[in-house]
């Protein structure tokens, strides 16, 4: 099982792609990556890609609003995408819908970006 | 069909993942429908974090139970720390509340496991601990 991740930085986003299981045990981590990539190359943008994230609960995200108090400073926006069914209850029951921006796949999360952003 | 289990382990974070795995294998012979085994999954998830992060502030070395039954109509979880307890369950079951916001939490685990369950109580007390029972009903 555990988390793991893999980043890629396009034009004016940081894509994270997800795979395993994101939960208490293993958010510092991830929270540590992700935060040192953001500020090394003063990311504006976040794409979550979800695909391969089979399981998340609230502590992603206590994570996602922490990002979002991050680069909102900046003017940036955040994607998720490719979440399946249980997580996007997760996702609604938060109302993070609010602060995010859902799309199917990354290539729609793109062209949301290349859109607001 | 019925069947139940009981088990106990220390206070560290891996073992919310355990606690997960356990359920699974525990609910295998029910052929249950993958949402409603998602569903189980994190309201154990929520419950299981804040035992050790609320419960027991983080500190590994207290002790978590679990107690996992079912029978032909219901499935109940129990999870139980004897740690700081909670002051106030009402306003803790308030969606966004959370006495952790500085450490990213964001207030929902309650919320969570009330909605993924078909039942939810919380019994605690003040400096001796908290147990959560959940019930979810499935038609068999
Ligand atoms: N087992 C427990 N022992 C002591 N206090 C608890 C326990 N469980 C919950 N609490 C208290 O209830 C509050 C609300 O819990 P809830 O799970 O809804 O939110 P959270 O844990 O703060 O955030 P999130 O679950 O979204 O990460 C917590 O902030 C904490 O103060
Ligand atoms: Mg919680």
């Amino acid at each position: 099982m555990g988390l793991s991740v893999q980043m890629a930085i396009k034009k004016n986003r940081l894509v994270i792609r997800l795979d395993g299981e994101l939960d208490q045990s293993n958010v510092e981590e991830l929270k540590k990556k992700v935060c040192n990539i953001i500020k090394k190359y003063s990311i504006v943008n976040l794409v979550f890609n979800f695909e391969n994230l089979s399981f998340m609960d609230s502590t992603g995200i206590g994570f996602i609003i922490g990002r979002y108090g991050e680069i909102k400073r900046k003017g940036g926006s955040i994607v998720i995408c490719s979440m399946n069914n249980t997580i996007k209850k997760v996702f609604n029951i938060s109302g993070l819908k609010r602060i995010c921006n859902v799309a199917n796949d990354e290539v729609s999360a793109d062209k949301i970006l290349g859109v607001i952003a | 069909m019925k069947n139940e289990l009981n088990i106990s382990f220390p206070s560290k974070l891996i073992n919310v993942q355990t606690s997960r795995a356990i359920l699974i294998g525990f609910l295998a012979e029910l052929d249950l429908p993958m949402s409603v085994i998602n569903e189980l999954k994190t309201a154990l998830s929520e419950a299981v974090t804040n035992a050790i992060v609320h419960g027991y502030n983080n500190d590994e070395s207290c002790v978590v139970s679990l107690y996992f039954s079912y029978d032909d109509f219901s499935i109940k979880m129990i999870v139980e720390d004897k740690g700081v307890g909670i002051e106030n369950i009402d306003a803790a079951k308030e969606p966004l509340f959370s006495t952790k916001f500085d450490e990213e939490r964001a207030g929902l685990g309650f919320t969570i496991m009330e909605v993924f369950t078909d039942s939810l109580q919380i019994d605690s007390v003040l400096g001796s601990g908290t147990k959560v029972t959940m019930i979810k009903n499935y038609a068999s």
